[in-house]
């Protein structure tokens, strides 16, 4: 067969592909009335691998991303109105936000809880937070996303439970919880067990889900956070994937076949300022997930091949000086998402360099991604910007950045990526090269070869006047409350139980935790206590400091 | 000719007098972001400054134990969570009842309207997103050098 037949073939059958999705009802013409063709330019076309140009032949003509915005402040009860006010709005999904005690396992009443209650999201305790956070909503008609980690599997369980306590069966769940535990060693430093327990950790979810929740995304391999403590975006894009690779022969090394789970593992970038390095990135990712997964994991359901995405605009790239010119840098970064094929999207509110966003911030961030969505036209057709000859060059610069990356942690872990990256946590591989990115570009800002509109130029026309979200402290006193109630109220010796079951189950590798951490949720057994019981079992992580 | 002005130069002068400083950095609290006071570390080592950079998750007494031990001129304390009208007097003052008489910089993510209350409390100086390195070094500096006038 010649090239010319073979991209004939690559044209029908993604028409085939094209003919059977199911289309949202618009007109495909530009604001003038011209019509525009749902694709451009030569195969391999969107839906095809290695899946450049995208994960579906179709792409936004489908289904717009998921406008899915970032929400959590405050007791269960305030985070709840704000949810219900997000799909008032039209947003499509949800997206959980934790306070700093929940994320790293303590408890609302622990030493260190004091002034950090209900801070950076939502305090959950225990059940009855659960409870009240989802109050009012169908959990078998959203999709919720759960930003969580350290102690991913007892909000899965909370979850889960409150779920069927309202009638949802859990295989009915979708959504997606965030458990990705590499990446808090190598830059969000939210972790509680040392890296290996907590990869059997994620193992278990990953293992539960595969024959319990298939609607449910285990994992959200994040390279966002890497991004935000200061990574290029190909060290984003080489870290992240390697996360994955790793999460992988983890999950395969456990015995789950690769097509159970491969095909819900998600990703979760960033959206920084550089349009095309950014869009070059996305595209990178598709091609190099796809190809490795099939040729070194040896996938052969397609949808393992898929690097499905979430993005969120750069909280880093915000500027605390000037806030409301941020509304420009979001508006930029969300485009070079929907341009890079993201399947869903957080924008960032302007006012976040300093705090939570306020109402109206949120409001206006929603609203951006509906005027990319709705009014700039870019989602008529699928990669738009495939063919560009800088475009194609950037992807393909990327993945060779990113390939050099992987060779280096494949030697560093003797052909194991999964052992790669161990030792490149043990031996502060990442951390260090992410600290020098971050010090290279803070001297080129500092030397004014770098820009930073508000902050090292254009500085005239910072107003003073600020309006910022502040947490009353009565939230403190509120959750306080509330969770000496359900200590008051719990039978202890049931929790006592439950809680040695599960250490019992943690001491067994080839167990899996999560029925025992959802019976001791269901116990009203606290995070904190959970938490506890299980570093009796796993340890305690406790970070090398480096500059 | 130098274009810097004379109070400038004349603590420069001082600084020069005083020997090296010696900073502690770290993080307290819960709060893991980590890129700022990495950056106010390599900065300030790259000024001359002695840096025991201490990590995350420090209480207040394990600062002043370092400081002790370290025999440090300054402490620099890193807060990005909101938990800085807490965890900011809260290291002044376990500084003061070690007797240690030595500022304490806070760097992060502090509103302005916030900033009087935490200078009325004793922290010497305070550093928002943006701060040049040159603003770091002479925050640090100008601190050390008034609190041994």
């Amino acid at each position: 067969m010649d090239q010319e037949q073979s991209r004939a073939q690559s044209r029908k059958r993604w028409q085939t592909e094209y003919d059977r999705a199911k289309l949202r009802d618009a007109d495909w013409e530009t604001m003038s009335g011209v019509p525009v063709e749902p694709i451009y330019g030569n195969a391999p076309y969107p839906g095809q691998y290695p899946y450049t140009r995208g994960v579906y032949a179709s792409m936004y003509r489908s289904r717009l991303w998921t406008m899915r915005m970032f929400a959590g402040f405050g007791t269960a009860v305030d985070t709840n109105l704000r949810f219900k006010d997000i799909l008032r709005n039209g947003g499509g999904g949800l997206s959980t936000a934790f306070d700093m005690p929940t994320l790293m396992g303590h408890d609302s009443d622990h030493e260190w809880s004091i002034g950090e209650v209900g801070k950076c999201g939502v305090a959950v305790d225990t059940l009855a937070d659960m409870r009240d956070l989802f109050a009012d909503i169908n959990l078998g008609g959203v999709s919720t996303s759960m930003t969580i980690n350290g102690p991913a599997n007892i909000i899965m369980a909370m979850y889960i439970a409150n779920a069927e306590e309202t009638g949802t069966e859990r295989s009915r769940l979708a959504g997606t919880i965030q458990n990705d535990l590499l990446k808090e060693y190598q830059a969000q430093k939210e972790y509680i067990f040392p890296p290996r327990p907590s990869m059997r950790l994620v193992t278990d979810l990953i293992r539960f889900t595969s024959t319990e929740m298939p609607r449910w995304h285990p994992v959200s391999v994040s390279g966002y956070h890497i991004r935000e403590a200061g990574s290029t975006a190909a060290q984003e894009l080489a870290y992240t994937l390697a996360n994955g690779f790793a999460y992988v022969e983890a999950a395969v090394a456990a015995g789950i076949d690769v097509d159970d789970f491969a095909p819900r593992l998600s990703f979760f970038f960033n959206s920084h300022s550089d349009f095309f390095e950014e869009i070059g990135k996305f595209r990178a990712a598709r091609r190099i997930w796809a190809t490795w997964m099939r040729e070194r994991y040896g996938a052969k359901d397609e949808r393992s091949l898929l690097c499905r995405f979430h993005t969120q605009t750069a909280g880093v790239s915000l500027t605390a000086q000037q806030p409301e010119i941020n509304i420009a840098r979001v508006a930029i970064q969300a485009m070079a998402g929907v341009l890079g094929g993201t399947q869903s999207l957080h924008t960032d509110a302007f006012d976040e360099a300093m705090a939570l966003p306020t109402e109206d911030a949120a409001r206006i961030a929603l609203r951006t991604q509906q005027i990319v969505a709705h009014e700039t036209g870019v989602a008529s057709v699928a990669d738009p910007l495939g063919g560009s000859h800088y475009v194609e060059w950037m992807t393909d610069e990327m993945e060779r950045r990113a390939e050099a990356i992987f060779a280096h942690l494949d030697e560093l872990g003797g052909g194991s990526i999964l052992e790669g990256v161990f030792a490149g946590i043990d031996n502060n591989y990442f951390t260090s090269e992410i600290a020098n990115a971050a010090y290279r570009f803070e001297q080129k800002v500092n030397a004014g070869r770098r820009i930073i509109v508000g902050v090292n130029d254009f500085t005239e026309g910072d107003s003073e006047q600020r309006d910022l979200l502040r947490i009353d402290r009565t939230v403190e006193e509120n959750q306080l409350k509330r969770l000496s109630n359900v200590k008051h109220d719990r039978d202890n010796s049931a929790v006592r139980s439950a809680l040695d079951e599960l250490v019992e189950v943690a001491q067994d590798s080839t167990l899996n935790t999560m029925p025992a951490t959802i019976k001791a949720v269901q116990s009203m057994a606290t995070e904190g206590e959970i938490v506890e019981a299980l570093r009796g079992v796993f340890g305690t992580y406790v970070e090398k400091a480096t500059m | 000719m130098s274009d810097r002005d004379p109070k400038e130069e004349q603590a420069i002068a001082e600084a020069a007098a005083y020997g090296p400083m010696r900073v502690i950095l770290a993080k307290v609290g819960y709060d893991g972001h980590d890129r700022g006071v990495k950056i106010v570390a390599r900065t300030l080592r790259d000024a001359g400054f002695e840096v025991i950079y201490l990590g995350l998750r420090q209480t207040t007494s394990d600062i002043v134990s370092a400081a002790q031990q370290e025999d440090a001129d300054a402490v620099g304390l890193s807060l990005h969570n909101a938990g800085h009208m807490t965890l900011a007097p809260r290291m002044v003052e376990a500084l003061r009842e070690a007797e240690l008489d030595i500022p304490v910089v806070v760097g992060g993510i502090i509103p302005d309207e916030d900033i009087p209350q935490l200078l009325d409390g004793g922290v010497a100086a305070i550093l928002t997103p943006g701060a040049s390195s040159d603003e770091v070094v002479r925050a640090m500096r100008d601190a050390i050098l008034a609190s041994n006038r």
